[in-house]
């Protein structure tokens, strides 16, 4: 094949024809151009015109959509170019709250960096937006729309990659805005606080919730023991936030400075990770042996967890019982270490660092407490146990590594691959195999399950059984393997379901950027640090035994499914919002009908509904006695059109044309 | 002439109420008449469009925009009544037609046979119509514009080149029978017997470019769609007329929407494709209940549906609302609204030719465009290239708005010149007032000037001048329009119309806005100048669609031609038309004030002083320059400055 050319700012440059855009030509080249809205794992949009390069007659283009061609020649700073990416800069700050000096994202806010780089030294245009309320209501999550630049990189994460779709934009023009479905506070709509938003977002407008004040405070309090717990994942990525390779393991860096900080013990939640696979290999064994609510998907990743508990009810019972490691470890210090230390419940505070923002409000649930104490009293993710240490000013670089305290900071390489896509898997499987089989593993490297794809499939035969495996990560990849699933075009025995592309190690707490290269770098860290290790199967930690013997008896007992399991409920998607119809008013003593207009309902027909009962109402003199009620998701929506006369669900729904079947036999008789 | 038609139609009825079906099928290529049988065809469908049927007469009555809101309504209303009254009502058609361009003198009633042309007609003037022309064939006088009966006569349709208006306002746009016997599918019928090569080969040589704006060549961007493999393609009409003033589409839609749907049955025969969409905008109640109507004919005729006409063709049409949003006349834009998303604009490439509607290939032309296709099958390339430019052949719609004396619409060949549209076809302007400028284009276009008055109007010399043919809007203006405010309209508009997407053009008309805003105040400074000329050249470098990068035009425009304007605005706090509200001075004439003391009793602010009997005068600092002085005073002696 003939070679093929373009020219970038003179100079020959050689095109495969594979490359995406001519901005992936540029930067392979070596030339930083700037973007807001381009990332190579979301969709083109094309809407910051940071990007733009000169072609040969003079005009401006957008080298994120262009393809590169034989021929073709472009320069990318020329000054037209420069005075472009100025004004369009000096525009956004114009509108920006530029509170620079104390905004979370300071130092690492794409807008900040490239107004200083593109030399914008004054902003000759006043604000004009009005100040617009900052959403705390997440537990994760703070959205503050007055930092806003409109790039639309969330909206299309949480859509695109992660299939949620909670963030749009709403108004038009000046107007414009990105808000959460109807414009509520995030804490209201389906967000499942995987925190992928925070970790795209440009500037401040998205950031993670800040719990650091939280845990200073219980370090400098003296009658608390402040218990913290490393996540896996962790240990991969903190060095990127002190200009260190991805990947590297600084867990015992992390270890020396917290315990600077002040915390009296410092364990790896690889260890509960181990825990983990005992109970959850254990209950799957159970289910093969028994049959029953197969595939078992695993419960670990909490925004898998309140995904599935938002859109598949129907699926909630193939979920794990078993808590997530963090949950677990929680449980551990404050049922059993607090006692065994004569730590009273009240002082001890357990603190977590984990890669991951819906890690915070995991640990709020109701469900994970016990005695009215929560399990877990903190969470911190990679990128605010960073800033702590910044704020300590600890050297982190020249920091002396220190070791974990025991006995929960042993752990088996198991548990440490957790925090990878396929590392759930791949350590029940080193248990399971042994288990089934009867023999010792000797052979524990199952590199089917390994690797960054969004879904990986694997068969393997135990002992005459074939055990099918699914590896989703990235919940726009789940959605897809669970119609599969519904639909019955295939099906599993297992399957392990984490909510970030990649798996925690790609979590929205993890250091920026979080893109597929450092993925892939922090993944072999973890795959490196097993290899190493010198336990690789969970059942062979001396700990895990240990802790079986002495509180916890058997995998699965009474007390571990205390302590160390929960339950998952239908929740709803959207918090409630009712619209109000014609016929109303004094509705002290009316039946009330709510029929569901959400998307689904809608389409089957619901609108008409409504509007045939308020016409037959009319028809029969009774609508002094109805109120009837547009209603936004019932949680029915595979029965729609939904209807609830007044506080009853009508379970099968009500089709077009039983309206009036309905209206006699169920309305009617009410009335009267 | 009567007695011909009489003759023939005992062998043969064709009449709206009751057409001949072996003839419309002869007409549509479905059944072969023998040489007679067609021959007296032929003589039908001239005596029918020359007399419209059996009645003995017909009164048309224009429904389009400006008649409609004038009172037409009433007038058929009292037109039907009158007729009963008299018992006519059986032997006198009534026709409401689309516009017949001639908005400013409506609403306009022409009484057929005769061909009488009647002005401003109300509904007092019913009666008389009936008893005297109706009835007794007498013309009017008073209802005549300038005593000439004829409406071809007219120095308004003189000079005009009526082609794709030629039936609008003529036939019966809910009467698929009227628009068949007037040509309609024939110039699919022909487009059929060609390959649909030959067909953008056709296309390509009689140099349509779309209408509604851009200017691009109709049969290269039919190529590129075609060229394209993919099984499923759509054709889309974008009927979404956003700019102030324009009714170019909406006036064809509610005129001839036959030509339209024709169209694109060529365009769909050409790309392959099997479907089309009308977008048009809801608020065109009229123009998609004339759509449907059509649609629901077609289909009962078998022009739309499997197998049109025997053809082979399938081709199905739908009609989409679009909310009114100005970006959505952006053919990406107007894509994603028709797929139920958000209406912005996406990145280009990939045009819709390659993936447009639902990813697929797609052609989306202007109402205008389409309205030219079958016309130029029907008649040729020659034909169509008689009139116009080589470069811009045929013709251009023109709604021509603002202070000229025929407001209205015009249908006139490109390369005309401005004088010839604006003095002749338009009249001059109103009350002999001073012509400044034309803004043409709309939001997106820019000024022409007194020294473009002889500079023939085509996308090139246009485009040189700075300004563009653009959809058709064509305002214009006199002397005392200020063009720094209408600079400062047309930005407002951009601002509220940017859909928000890309920076430059949603944060950057916003702030081109405010300096506007300033400098018709009287606070703008001289740099404000520089400010919104490095504004304006972002805005238009770096936009994302065809909105953003022409959203300046109108003030760079304004800058190029009428920079005096603006620095009065700036350096003297000055409005030299007297328009910016702000900026106006009031002042008192002595030589012309008789000292009556009526300013100063209306002065809402006590600024006016004086002594009966002696000239009186205005407290600048005081006056709040409401006017209120000036409509007082009965010797126009306060000057305006």
């Amino acid at each position: 094949m003939t070679h093929q050319y373009m020219e970038v700012n003179n100079k020959k440059v050689e095109i495969t024809g594979n490359e995406k855009n001519i901005l992936e030509v540029v930067r392979n080249m070596g030339i930083e151009i700037p973007t807001f809205c381009y990332h190579s794992e979301l969709s083109v949009y094309g809407a910051c015109r940071m990007c733009m390069v000169e072609d040969e007659r003079g005009n401006l283009v957008a080298s994120c959509s262009l393809k590169p061609q034989a021929g073709m020649k472009i320069k990318t700073h020329t000054k037209k170019i420069m005075d472009t990416r100025r004004m369009i800069l000096e525009l956004l700050l114009a509108n920006h709250h530029q509170d620079c000096t104390t905004c979370e994202k300071s130092g690492n806010c794409k807008l900040q960096e490239l107004a200083v780089n593109m030399g914008v030294k004054k902003v000759r245009f006043k604000p004009r937006k009005p100040w617009q309320d900052i959403d705390t209501s997440s537990a994760s999550i703070v959205r503050d729309p007055n930092k806003c630049i409109l790039c639309g990189d969330c909206v299309r994460m949480c859509s695109e990659v992660q299939g949620v779709g909670v963030l749009g934009f709403i108004n038009r023009g000046p107007n414009i805005n990105v808000v959460p479905a109807f414009d509520k506070p995030i804490a209201d709509v389906d967000c499942v606080n995987c925190g992928q938003c925070v970790s795209i977002c440009p500037t401040g407008a998205l950031t993670i919730k800040d719990d650091t004040l939280k845990v200073w405070e219980a370090l400098s309090d003296p009658k608390k023991k402040v218990v913290v717990q490393i996540a896996p994942a962790v240990r991969v990525a903190i060095g990127e936030e002190f200009n260190h390779t991805e990947g590297s393991n600084y867990l015992y860096k992390s270890v020396a400075a917290l315990k600077m900080m002040g915390a009296d013990y410092v364990f790896d939640t690889s260890f509960s990770a181990d825990l983990t696979v005992v109970e959850e290999a254990t209950e799957f064994l159970n289910r093969v042996v028994k049959g029953e609510k197969l595939p078992q998907f695993t419960s670990c990743c909490p925004g898998w967890v309140t995904y599935a508990e938002k859109n598949c009810p129907d699926l909630l019972s193939n979920l794990s019982s078993c808590k997530s490691p963090q949950q677990m470890f929680g449980a551990v210090f404050k049922k059993f270490f607090a006692k065994k230390m004569n730590i009273p419940t009240e002082d001890m505070y357990v603190v977590s660092v984990m890669p991951c923002t819906a890690k915070k409000f995991e640990a709020e649930r109701p469900e994970m407490s016990t005695d009215s104490y929560q399990d877990v009293d903190a969470v911190i993710t990679t990128v605010e146990l960073a800033r702590m240490i910044r704020k300590m000013g600890i050297k982190f670089e020249e920091l002396e590594p220190a070791s974990l305290d025991m006995p929960f900071g042993f752990s088996s390489g198991a548990g440490v691959i957790f925090g990878t896509s396929g590392g759930v898997a791949e350590a029940a499987l080193r248990y399971a195999v042994e288990k089934l089989s009867g023999e010792t593993l000797n052979e524990v490297n199952f590199r089917e399950v390994r690797g960054l794809e969004g879904l990986k499939e694997a068969t393997f035969n135990i002992h005459g059984k074939d055990i099918k495996l699914a590896v989703v990560s990235g919940l726009a990849n789940t959605q897809q393997l669970i119609e599969k699933i519904r639909k019955k075009e295939v099906s599993y025995d297992f399957v392990e379901v984490m909510a970030c592309p990649g798996g925690c190690i790609g979590g929205g707490g993890q250091p920026v950027p979080n893109t597929s290269e450092t993925r892939v770098l922090r993944s072999k860290g973890l795959y490196d640090i097993d290899a190493k290790s010198t336990v690789k199967k969970a059942q062979n930690n001396p700990t895990i035994e240990k802790l079986y013997d002495e509180w916890l008896k058997t995998p699965n007992s009474d007390e571990a499914h205390y302590a160390l399991h929960t339950h998952y409920g239908h929740k709803k998607r959207i918090g409630g919002m009712e619209i109000k119809d014609e016929a109303k008013e004094n509705a002290n003593e009316k039946i009330v009908i709510s029929v569901c207009v959400g998307t689904n309902c809608y389409l089957k027909g619901s609108y008409d509904v409504l509007q045939e009962l308020i016409g037959l109402a009319r028809e029969h003199g009774i609508e002094d006695k109805v109120e009837f009620k547009g209603t936004f998701c019932l949680e029915n929506c595979s029965n729609g059109p939904s209807i609830k006369v007044s506080d009853d669900l009508h379970k099968y729904g009500v089709q077009k044309e039983e309206t009036q079947k309905f209206f006699n036999n169920v309305v009617l008789p009410r009335v009267k | 002439m009567s007695k011909i038609f009489e003759e023939l139609t005992r062998e043969a009825v064709n009449t709206p109420k009751i057409p001949c079906r072996e003839f419309i099928n002869a007409k549509l290529g479905l059944t072969e008449l023998n040489e007679e049988k067609s021959k007296l065809a032929e003589e039908l469908s001239t005596v029918y469009r020359r007399e419209s049927g059996v009645f003995d007469c017909q009164i048309a009555l224009c429904k389009g925009t400006g008649c409609h809101s004038s009172g037409e309504v009433a007038l058929c209303q009292k037109i039907d009544e009158v007729l009963k009254e008299k018992g006519l009502r059986d032997k006198v058609n009534i026709v409401e037609t689309g516009c017949r361009g001639f908005c400013e003198m409506g609403p306009l009633v022409e009484i057929f046979p005769q061909h009488i042309f009647y002005c401003k007609v109300k509904p007092e003037n019913i009666e008389d119509i009936i008893t005297k022309t109706v009835m007794n064939g007498q013309v009017i006088e008073e209802l005549l514009f300038d005593g000439i009966p004829i409406a071809e006569q007219i120095p308004f349709y003189k000079k005009q080149v009526r082609r794709v208006l030629k039936e609008s306002g003529h036939i019966n746009p809910e009467n698929i029978n009227d628009s068949i016997v007037h040509e309609a599918y024939q110039g699919f019928l022909k487009a059929t017997k060609m390959t649909p090569e030959d067909v953008i080969a056709v296309m390509k040589d009689s140099g349509l470019r779309g209408r509604g704006g851009g200017g691009f060549s109709t049969g290269l961007k039919w190529e590129f769609t075609r060229a394209t493999p993919s099984a499923k393609k759509y054709i889309i009409c974008n009927a979404d007329e956003g700019d102030p003033g324009a009714f170019m589409d909406r006036s064809l839609l509610e005129g001839d929407p036959h030509k339209i749907i024709e169209g694109m049955m060529i365009a769909g025969y050409a790309i392959g494709a099997d479907e089309g969409y009308i977008y048009v905008r809801a608020e065109y109640p009229l123009a998609i209940h004339r759509l449907e109507i059509a649609i629901a004919q077609c289909k009962e005729f078998g022009i739309l549906g499997e197998n049109v006409l025997g053809t082979g063709f399938n081709f199905n049409v739908k009609i989409k609302q679009g909310a009114g949003a100005f970006v959505c006349g952006e053919e990406t834009a107007l894509i994603s609204s028709i797929e139920g998303k958000r209406g912005m604009p996406t990145v280009k490439p990939p045009f819709p030719s390659t993936s447009g509607l639902f990813g697929k290939p797609t052609s989306i032309n202007n109402v205008e465009t389409f309205a030219n296709v079958p016309l130029i099958l029907n008649k040729g390339v020659a034909w169509f290239r008689q009139v116009g430019t080589p470069k811009s052949a045929g013709t251009k719609v023109f709604a021509m708005t603002g202070k000229i004396r025929n407001t209205g619409l015009v249908e006139v060949p490109m390369g005309i010149t401005l004088r010839e549209i604006v003095f002749e076809i338009g009249g001059g302007l109103k009350d002999g007032a001073k012509f400044k400028a034309a803004q043409i284009g709309g939001p997106s276009g820019g000024c022409l000037t007194e020294e473009h008055l002889d500079m023939p109007l085509d996308y090139d010399s246009l485009q040189a001048a700075g300004a563009m043919v653009g959809s058709g809007g064509l305002v214009i203006l006199d002397e005392k329009t200020c063009m720094v405010e209408t600079a400062r309209y047309f930005m407002s508009f951009t601002q509220n119309e940017s859909c928000g997407k890309c920076i430059p053009c949603r944060e950057g008309t916003g702030r081109m806005l405010e300096i506007m805003e300033r400098i018709v105040i009287g606070k703008g400074k001289m740099e404000d100048i520089s400010l919104l000329e490095e504004l304006a050249h972002t805005i238009k470098d770096a936009s994302l669609c065809g909105l953003g990068k022409t959203a300046p035009n109108p003030v760079l425009s304004t800058l190029k031609y009428f920079h005096e304007e603006d620095l009065a605005h700036i350096n003297d706090q000055r409005c030299p038309a007297g328009e910016c509200a702000s900026l106006r001075i009031f002042e008192i004439v002595p030589e012309l004030c008789k000292g009556c003391s009526k300013c100063a009793r209306v002065c809402p602010n006590n600024a006016i002083t004086g002594e009966i009997k002696k000239p009186y005068v205005i407290d600048q600092e005081k006056c709040i320059k409401c006017g209120a002085c000036e409509s007082a005073c009965p010797f126009n002696a306060i000057k305006v400055g």
